[in-house]
Parts: structure tokens; sequence; C-alpha cells
């Protein structure tokens, strides 16, 4: 009991501080999991929303996987990242373990059907929708595409969250990939292994309340950003 | 469209490393023994300072580490089992190995004693009183340097433990911090490096209750992976770190490093022939 409340002062000590070290754990969270996010999205909105719209040999198969991969382990793809960037690994060449872009790779790969597979969903909903009011425009697919992207920007913005809500909070995958190096590769869930592993439980729960906090931040800043656009589309 | 996701996809990508690679740093694959007590820690600044090198840790046990050394996904290695050190060099995968300190390994458990191993007279006998009482033990499990350490002792003390797992004999396989907040939870006995448990805030009833055996001392080396196999390897900057931590200022380093007012490593390099 006394490690909890103990932890809550540990939170309340690292965010008033504004400790060096500390603001650069929380800043590489953010730039590697955000950044994971941003590539999931160029990826996942075209093929989530191409599977939504279009019939293709197939199409219930990569449906199913994309579904499926949404529960891909992340130890699993630190692994894969792992063994395809090491030196003697097919990419090994471009030294890339043990850096961000690597841990920014496999977070990316977690996050990519999250994104693909809610979209896809939410696209076919709203072609559902749309379908009869498109064809009669004769919109070309891609024009199709592109609308029914932006006109389900809200709807995709929990998809875009709970991506992020994966990305911020996994630590296997970057555990592996990243190495978890002081002043390199360190993130707030590595942190809080480590900090774990040492005995400061305090200290471990500490951080993963900020962790909390900063995933309230970035939920609190997407949903007033949603709610300003759609008080302009009533006006407009 | 496509095209410019492409291009936004290599931008991000590529401009992450570019940033990293400004004097680019040495990669040493350690143990969690040496990162979480805090001694690399209080090292390797003196050695950049010295040198104006910088050295990225990669905390993993020993067996992980010796497999990043194969891999090439480090530069230089400080670890501790002895004969898969030597079996590394042999194997073409290191250039060469030095000494560089030991510290002892300790067993800790409940402060009671149940199975009373405090008495017994070596390491061995003390674990061969917890297999014949059945005390809880757990193990590293995880083909760490002190997993090994623990598994020669096992086998002095004619104890196959690893039949007794998941009964008495508990296989964490994790670190020596996750080892050790296990065995605080269970009131279990399990091997320590001294370091890591002293540095260790989460003991809880759990004490030294066994120590200072001759078997129980942990030698740790330093080896340059082989930069023959490995051509990506920088073997200048590591052979002045090997250099640096192998002679007087490395040494005195290590020397004068305490957790709370106790010595852990002792330097033991010969002076470098080199």
């Amino acid at each position: 009991m006394n490690t909890i409340l103990n932890a809550f002062a540990e939170a309340g000590v690292l965010l008033a501080s504004f400790d060096s070290d500390f603001l650069a754990i929380v800043g590489l969270s953010l730039r590697v999991s955000l950044s994971a996010v941003l590539i999931a999205c160029l990826i996942g909105f075209p093929l989530g929303a191409a599977v939504a719209l279009f019939r293709f040999p197939g199409r219930g198969a990569v449906a199913l996987m994309l579904n499926t991969f949404m529960g891909l382990p992340p130890v699993v793809v630190g692994l894969i990242v792992f063994l395809i960037l090491s030196r003697s690994g097919p990419l090994g060449v471009l030294g890339l373990l043990f850096t961000p872009t690597a841990m920014i790779i496999a977070q990316a790969i977690l996050v990519t059907p999250i994104i693909a597979a809610l979209t896809r969903q939410i696209i076919e909903d709203l072609w559902g929708e749309y379908s009869e009011h498109l064809r009669s425009l004769n919109a070309g697919p891609l024009d199709t595409l592109g609308t029914l992207i932006y006109d389900a920007r809200f709807s995709l913005s929990t998809a875009v969250l709970a991506g992020f809500g994966r990305a911020i909070a996994e630590v296997g995958a970057v555990m592996i990939v990243g190495g978890n190096i002081d002043h390199a590769t360190r993130v707030m869930t590595t942190a809080i292994a480590l900090e774990t592993s040492k005995g400061n439980l305090a200290t471990a729960l500490g951080l993963g309340i900020v962790l909390l906090v900063i995933a309230l931040a970035v939920n609190a800043g997407v949903q007033i950003i949603n709610a300003m656009g759609a008080r302009k589309d009533a006006i407009a | 469209m496509v095209i410019r996701f492409a291009f936004l996809l290599a931008a991000l990508v590529l401009a992450a490393p570019l940033a990293a690679a400004q004097g680019t740093p040495l990669t040493l694959a350690s143990t969690t023994s040496t990162e979480n007590s805090g001694l690399l820690g209080e090292i390797l600044p003196r050695f950049t300072k010295d040198t104006g090198i910088a050295v990225r840790v990669v905390a993993v046990g020993t067996g992980a580490a010796l497999n990043l050394g194969r891999s090439g996904d480090a530069d230089i290695l400080l670890v501790h089992a002895r004969e898969d050190e030597d079996a590394f060099v042999a194997a073409g995968y290191g250039a060469f190995r030095r000494d560089v300190m030991f510290n002892d390994f300790v067993i800790v458990g409940p402060r009671q004693d149940p199975a009373g191993i405090g008495a017994q007279k070596d390491a061995a006998s003390a674990f061969a009183t917890i297999a014949m009482r059945e005390g809880l033990f757990v193990s590293r499990a995880d083909n760490s340097g002190t997993h090994k350490a623990e598994m020669r002792i096992w086998r002095s003390a004619g104890v196959d433990p690893v039949s007794a797992s998941g009964r008495w004999y508990k296989e964490s396989g994790s670190g020596m911090g996750a080892t050790l907040n296990l065995s605080a939870g269970l009131n279990a006995y399990t091997l320590s490096d001294r370091g890591t448990w002293l540095s260790f805030r989460n003991q809880g009833d759990l004490t030294i209750v066994f120590e200072g055996d001759p078997p129980l001392k942990n030698p740790y080396g330093v080896i340059l992976v082989n930069p023959a196999r490995h051509p990506h390897i920088q073997a200048k900057n590591a052979l002045t770190f090997i250099d640096w931590l192998t002679g007087p200022r490395g040494q005195a380093a290590i020397d004068s490093f305490r957790i709370s007012g106790q010595q852990l490593f002792f330097p033991i390099a010969k002076q470098p022939q080199r």
C-alpha cells in the first residue's frame, strides 16, 4: 500500500522536476510511437479502405489477416525485426539495430494492422451509406477512396488512438530492438521495466502514472480537435 | 499518392540514423549485474571524459551478450562466464579476452533461513541442503553468467534441480532484478551477484544467508568482438576502451565504486601487453 502511495508522490516529483533525462525519455516515447502511428496511418488508411471498397480474389482472406494481426505479440514482432536488422540479418548493413528507427519500424508493424482493420470496418459501413450517391456522381475509385476517408475522419481518429495506445504502451518490441540504452533508446515502458528489475517499485509505478497522464493528454488533444472540427462542419 | 507515401516513409526512416551517426558511439553488450548495480553508470562517463568516445550499453544476460557478439551487434562484451568466454574467442567470434575485475555471488534467502543453510561449510552443501529440505529456490534459468554459476554449484552438490522444476525449484527465465522480485514475493532462496543485491530496493524479508565460499567468486572479462569477422566493428575505439578499462584509469574507477560504503568490484587486470 505504501508503495502505491509513494508512486503517486514519485509521479508528482517526476512531472514537476522537468529533469532533462526524464524529459528525454518522455520525448523519445512520443517521437517513436507517434512516428510509428503516422507510418501505420499512411499504410493502414489506404490499405483498409481498399479492402473495404474493391472486390478482388482473396479479399476475405486479407480482411481476416488484418483482424488477426491486430493481435500480433509485440515480443514476436520485436524478435523478427531484431533478426532482420541484426548485423547478421538481411538488412544488417543499415546498422539500424538499437536505434530509435528500429523501434519505430517494430511499432509501425504492430500498429498498421490495427489501423487497417478498423479503417476497413469504418469505410465498409460508410460505403453502405454513400455508395449510390458516389456512383451517381461517377466518382473514380481514388476519388471515392479519398472522399470516404475524409468523411470518416472522426471515426478514423478513434482507430488512430487505438493504434497509439498500442504503441505507447508496449514494451516487448522496443526492449528487444532498442536495447533500453540510456540516453539513446530508453522509453517510458522500458524504463518502467528497468526500475521494476531494480526493485524501485514506487519509481516504476510513478513512471507508469506519468505514462497514463501523457496518454490522457494525447487523447484529450484529439478529442478537442474532433469537437472543433465537428462544430465547423455544423456551421458550414 | 503511393509515391508520396513512399518518400515520406523513406524520409522518416532515414532521418533518425543520420542524426544518431554523429561520432558513432561504441556498443557495449554487458550484463545486468554491471548495469543495474550502477557500476557502468559510474565509470563510463569517466571514459567518455578521458577519450571523447561515447559508449552505449545494452544490458542483457551473459548468454545473450555473447549472442550479440556472435552476430556482430556489439563492439565489446563485458561478461562473466569464463568457459563460454574462452570458447567464444577460440571459435573466432572474439579477437581476444582480458581479465577486468571480479565480484562475488551470495545466496540470498528468507531471514529465518528455513532450510538452515547458513551453517553449511561451503556453497555446494548449502545447495544440497536446500534440495534435501525442499526449500523454495528461484533460478534465473536464462543462460546468464549467474545462471551458469548456479548450475555449476548444483553439479558439485550432486543435485539435478531441474527435475524439481515447478515444485520447490522455480525457473524465472528472467534477469536478476525480476528474479529477486520473485524471490522476495515467494520468500525463496536465490543466487545473486552481490552488486545487484545491494542496490536492490525491494528486498522484503530476504537477507544474505550464505557467502564467502571461493566457488562463489565471479570474474568478469572484456572481449573485443572480432573485426576480421565483422568489418563494421569499431576496432580502434573499442581497443581504446579495453586499454582504458584494463589500464590504471579504468581499474582505479572500478576500485573506487561503492554502494552504501561497500566495495563491489575488485580490479584484477594485468597491465595490457601491447
